[in-house]
């Protein structure tokens, strides 16, 4: 395969494309902080002992995602899957009331990976590629909760987003990919400290992995959230709602 | 986080801060700092009343270039994860310490060596540069031709000339993963000093089990290993599965008896006067790394390793007697001769003459032991490593590391360990 990676510095993307270098297909890795993109690259350089094409490239800006799609196709001579795993946690309780930052953290989880999807989606119906579009939401869009409805709303969206995109695409053959990580121990969740229920990036890129080979339509990562969200799904509003969160 | 030094001795509450990226250099911090790798150091140079910046996310790789094997990595980089990646590719640090969980920043500031240190020298005689970010807001490239002093001191320099951001390092080109070892069974000590003198010594790698419980005429038995690269093409082997030990165990867990009869049990389990095998990598160089956190055996009060070196036969035969007559048994014992190679590092702890290392659970009347074999081993003009120590004073330090002066000048004002503290006279 020919991989479009984008948020290729998240500590989830750096593992998925460990395993990808490994299984032997050639990325185009999208990031944008240009020092941890060259410690990055330097490195794979190393130990995979070949280049590896890339560009600096800020996700949320969406006037860039069909060039975007254009420069890694050029740079890899083609491109079959879009691999997003870009987004932000952002902080729930400084947010809520202001509503510029709720929009940001909007725009950068749900606008950004909608438009990438829609660019690349174009492009493999252009070219006829029977592509694959594999997008990193989370279980927080299962269900809103008031520590992360921001966040949460936005991957919810997205989710729903994909699931339409998904059943207008597989007749063309172009597969779309949602994978629903629970708790990762990743940077982004340093923060909380990384208790029992966190996933290493490396458990959760083998499930990304083996999914995208497979052509999974929707990836819980580990899998026991797949029938633990089932059940939080399920809770009547008017008993979730009272729940401590 | 707890951190503790690799002997669990002594115990002290250790705080740490997270590096950003590499790039963002030194965290203004409240000194005293010190880097922290992969926590192997047995004595107190790994701990610090400061704060200790732990490495391990600094842990890319840089730069390879195959025709002349120089590798350029970050300081977090370990030993093993370099075996794992430019192995395969016919490339192998060029000095192995006794575990592959030592970072490249670690190794330098111990200025490791491995059992072929009479061949090769030590780690620091195979760096060509490294980065060092002092408190002053620097950051100096040091080489021998650039910084010669800077780099002198930070070779061996316990990581009190500042922190160590990457290091280039030349690779050793290797023929495959195998090791074609000859094991002889050591009778008593003299005939390790014999052994030393034949063809036997000659081989690339060279080091010497002892029984420690042995006494009277079979006093310094053991196996003596030599080994070789072998000229087979294998592919590359996984590092073999490690057993961990699950937690801490009971202090009485290896009592003198225990570590007697192990000791024998091992001794014997060679049958034959002398034995060849064809031996992967891993087994050869890391024994230990098979049981993974075995310091957690000792349990509680943890051990001290004792490690030094004589250029007299006599005096080791002293010590190994004076082990045998006590009630203190070494869990592992080793002795290597240490060839002519000279490290740039100033305080390098290797210098011709014969190393022995033993370790120690931590009970009363072991410092006494210790306190006789000090002045034993400065009678000799020999040292003792300063980077497995918890207990050498002020006094004995300068005695020991005749460049101690000079490297004081070197040592960044806001760099400090305990052990450190304790030999510059630092009255926390």
């Amino acid at each position: 395969m020919k991989v479009c990676v984008v948020g290729a510095c998240s500590a989830i993307a750096q593992a998925v494309v460990e395993r990808l270098l490994v299984e032997g297909h050639q990325l185009y890795l999208v990031a944008r902080n240009q020092v941890k993109w060259q410690r990055l690259l330097a490195d794979l350089a190393v130990r995979h002992a070949r280049e590896i094409p890339g560009e600096i490239l800020d996700a949320c800006d969406v006037s860039q995602h069909r060039p975007l799609m254009e420069r890694a196709a050029q740079a890899m001579e083609g491109l079959d899957c879009l691999f997003v795993a870009h987004g932000m946690l952002g902080d729930q309780y400084q947010d809520q009331e202001h509503w510029p930052s709720i929009e940001r953290t909007l725009h950068c989880n749900f606008s950004s990976a909608a438009s990438l999807a829609t660019a690349a989606a174009n492009r493999f119906l252009a070219h006829g590629t029977p592509g694959l579009i594999a997008v990193i939401t989370s279980v927080a869009g299962d269900r809103g909760r008031p520590s992360n409805y921001i966040y949460g709303s936005a991957k919810g969206a997205l989710n729903l987003f994909l699931q339409g995109m998904r059943a207008r695409l597989f007749r063309k053959g172009i597969h779309v990919l949602t994978i629903e990580p629970g708790f990762v121990a990743t940077p982004m969740t340093a923060h909380r400290g990384h208790g029992r229920l966190f996933a290493s990036p490396e458990k959760v890129a083998r499930d990304i992995a083996r999914a995208m080979r497979r052509r999974k339509n929707i990836l819980y990562t580990p899998c026991w959230w797949q029938p633990v969200m089932f059940v939080i799904r399920h809770i009547p509003e008017w008993l979730f709602k009272r729940l401590p969160s | 986080m707890e951190h503790l030094s690799w002997g669990r001795f002594p115990r002290t509450a250790q705080r740490d801060f997270p590096l950003g990226e590499p790039s963002t250099g030194l965290p203004r911090l409240l000194p005293p700092l010190l880097a922290r790798g992969l926590g192997r150091s047995y004595g107190d140079s790994c701990l610090s009343r400061g704060t200790l910046l732990p490495t391990c996310s600094w842990n890319r790789f840089m730069a390879f270039d195959e025709a002349s094997g120089l590798l350029k990595a970050e300081a977090g980089v370990s030993l093993g994860r370099i075996l794992e990646v430019l192995g395969p590719r016919g490339f192998l640090p060029p000095v192995l310490p006794g575990t592959r969980h030592v970072s490249l920043g670690g190794a330098v500031a111990s200025d490791v060596h491995g059992k072929n240190h009479h061949r090769a020298g030590t780690f620091g005689c195979h760096v060509h540069a490294l980065e060092l970010l002092r408190s002053d807001g620097s950051r100096t490239i040091c080489s021998r031709e650039q910084n010669g002093d800077l780099f002198a001191a930070t070779i061996g320099g316990l990581g009190l000339t500042g922190l160590i951001s990457w290091v280039e390092l030349k690779l050793k080109a290797i023929p495959g993963p195998m090791i074609r070892v000859e094991t002889q069974k050591l009778r008593h000590i003299e005939h390790f000093f014999r052994l030393e003198e034949t063809d036997l010594a000659l081989r690339e790698y060279t080091v010497a089990w002892i029984d420690s419980g042995a006494r009277g005429r079979h006093l310094g038995r053991g196996h003596y290993m030599a080994g070789d690269h072998a000229d087979l093409p294998r592919p590359w082997p996984r590092p073999p599965l490690a057993f961990k030990v699950p937690g801490e165990m009971p202090t009485w867990l290896l009592n003198p008896l225990v570590l007697q009869t192990f000791n024998r049990i091992y001794h014997h389990s060679l049958l034959r006067q002398r034995a060849e095998a064809l031996v992967s990598l891993y087994p050869f160089f890391f024994p230990l790394d098979r049981l993974e956190r075995w310091n957690l055996l000792y349990g509680r009060s943890g051990f001290q390793q004792y490690q030094c070196v004589t250029a007299k036969p006599e005096t080791l035969i002293r010590i190994l007697q004076t082990v045998a007559d006590s009630s203190h048994r070494s869990f592992l014992t080793v002795l290597k001769k240490f060839g002519d190679p000279v490290s740039p590092g100033l305080l390098s702890f290797p210098q011709p003459g014969f190393t022995l290392a033993m370790d120690f659970a931590q009970r009363p009347g072991l410092d006494r032991l210790f306190r006789q074999w000090d002045e034993w081993i400065m009678e000799d003009g020999g040292r003792i490593y300063a980077a497995k120590d918890a207990r050498m004073t002020q006094g004995d330090f300068q005695r020991q590391y005749a460049q101690a002066p000079t490297f004081s000048r070197w040592v960044d004002p806001a760099f400090s360990s305990l052990f450190w503290d304790r030999v510059s006279g630092v009255k926390p």
